[in-house]
C-alpha cells in the first residue's frame, strides 16, 4: 500500500480548476494554495497523498495520478 | 488529462461542466460514479435519468444509458424505463424542487409502489438554475428570491416523506463526508426496491448569498459541523443535537418489488390462456 502511495503524483488541470478554494481548505497538510485564482502547489514535500483533495473537488481539477485502480 | 475514474465515466468532450464554483454538485456527481464503479456494474446495464434543474445536468456529463426528461417527471420516466427492461439499474438524479415539489406526487407513489429505482436528490435548499427561488427544503425564516422577507414554510424531510410512502431503502449524505456518501450510494444502488440519498449539496451562488453563509468552504464546514450521524445522535444529550442535521441509514428493509410483482401477475395469466 505504502509503495502505491509512493508511485502516485499530485496533479492539477488548471483548465478546469474555478478557483473555489475547498481543497486548499480542507487539505491536511496545507500543500496548495490559489495563485491567480487556480489551484497551485505550494510545497509538495508536505503532501501525504491522501486524496483528500481530488474526493473534493466539485471540477475534478487536481487528482493523484495512479490512484485509481488501474487494474 | 485526468483521473482514470472521471476518464471511465464521463463525457470527457462535455467537461468541464458549468456547475458554478464551489457547487457540491460536481462532488456528489464523483461520488455516483465512484459507487458505480465499486459496485463493478455494466454500464449498458446502468440508465441514469434527470428531471430539469442544476442537478439534472448530471446525466449530460456521465458517459452511460442516460434521459433528460421533463420538469418533476424523472421518476415517472425511470418508472418506464425499468418495466420496459427491468435488467437495467435505473438510477435518477434529482434536485430538491424537481423531486418534492414539481414530482412530489411522483416521488411519494414511486416510493409506493417500492421500485426498482435509485433516487439521488442533489439538495441544495434552494432552485439554483432558475435564480434561487425558495424551495420545499429551504429552511423556515431562510431568504430566496421569492422570499426577500423570509421563507415561512416549513421545509420538507424528505428522508422522513419516502420514508412514510414506503420506500425501502433511506439514507442521507453531504458533499463533505464523500466516503460515507459514496458507501450509502453503493448500497442504495444494491437495494432491490426503491431507494432514495439525500444527498445535502452546496449553493453558494444563490443560497449561500442570499443568506449570508459566506463562501464554499465556510458551507462545506457548516456540513461539516452540522451533521451528526443517526448511529452516534442516539447516544448523545439533546441539547447537543440543536441545530444539527441528521446523516446515514435511516431504513433498510426488504419488501415485494413492483417489477417483480407485475412480471408475476403476467406469467400467471398467460398461463391461464
Amino acid at each position: 500500500m505504502d509503495n502505491r502511495k509512493a508511485d502516485k503524483k499530485l496533479k492539477i488541470v488548471e483548465e478546469w480548476c474555478k478557483g473555489c478554494n475547498i481543497c486548499v481548505a480542507f487539505c491536511p497538510t496545507n500543500v496548495l494554495e490559489l495563485r491567480n485564482n487556480k489551484v497551485a502547489i505550494a510545497d509538495i514535500d508536505k503532501c501525504t497523498k491522501c486524496g483528500l483533495c481530488e474526493l473534493r473537488c466539485p471540477d475534478y481539477a487536481i487528482y493523484l495520478e495512479g490512484s485509481e485502480d488501474e487494474k | 488529462m485526468s483521473s482514470q475514474l472521471i476518464k471511465n465515466n464521463f463525457r470527457m468532450d462535455r467537461l468541464p461542466h458549468i456547475w458554478c464554483p464551489g457547487c457540491g454538485h460536481g462532488i456528489i456527481m464523483r461520488s455516483m460514479a465512484q459507487a458505480i464503479q465499486n459496485l463493478g456494474l455494466d454500464k449498458q446495464k446502468v440508465c441514469i435519468v434527470s428531471g430539469i434543474g442544476c442537478s439534472s445536468r448530471a446525466p449530460g456529463y456521465m458517459d452511460f444509458n442516460t434521459l433528460h426528461t421533463t420538469h418533476g417527471r424523472a421518476l415517472a420516466f425511470a418508472t418506464g424505463v425499468k418495466l420496459a427492461n427491468p435488467e437495467l439499474k435505473v438510477i435518477v438524479v434529482t434536485g430538491d424542487g424537481d423531486c418534492s415539489a414539481i414530482g412530489g406526487n411522483h416521488l411519494i407513489h414511486t416510493a409506493r409502489r417500492n421500485i426498482d429505482i435509485t433516487t439521488i436528490v442533489f439538495n441544495n435548499n434552494i432552485y439554483g438554475m432558475t435564480g434561487g427561488q425558495y424551495s420545499p427544503t429551504t429552511p423556515t425564516n431562510d431568504f430566496g428570491t421569492t422570499a426577500p422577507f423570509g421563507n415561512i414554510d416549513k421545509a420538507f424531510d424528505i428522508c422522513k416523506l419516502v420514508d412514510g410512502a414506503g420506500a425501502t431503502y433511506v439514507a442521507r449524505g453531504t458533499a463533505y463526508h464523500v466516503n460515507q456518501l459514496t458507501k450509502i450510494i453503493e448500497k442504495a444502488i444494491s437495494n432491490i426496491g426503491f431507494s432514495l440519498v439525500d444527498a445535502i449539496s452546496i449553493c453558494p451562488t444563490y443560497y449561500g448569498r442570499k443568506n449570508k453563509k459566506g463562501t464554499a468552504v465556510q458551507m462545506m464546514n457548516y456540513l461539516k459541523d452540522s451533521a451528526v450521524d443517526t448511529k452516534v445522535a442516539e447516544k448523545l444529550p439533546p441539547e447537543k443535537l440543536e441545530n444539527k442535521f441528521f446523516i446515514g441509514e435511516f431504513k433498510n428493509t426488504t419488501e415485494p418489488e413492483y417489477t417483480e410483482e407485475y412480471m408475476k401477475i403476467i406469467k400467471k395469466y398467460q398461463k391461464e390462456r
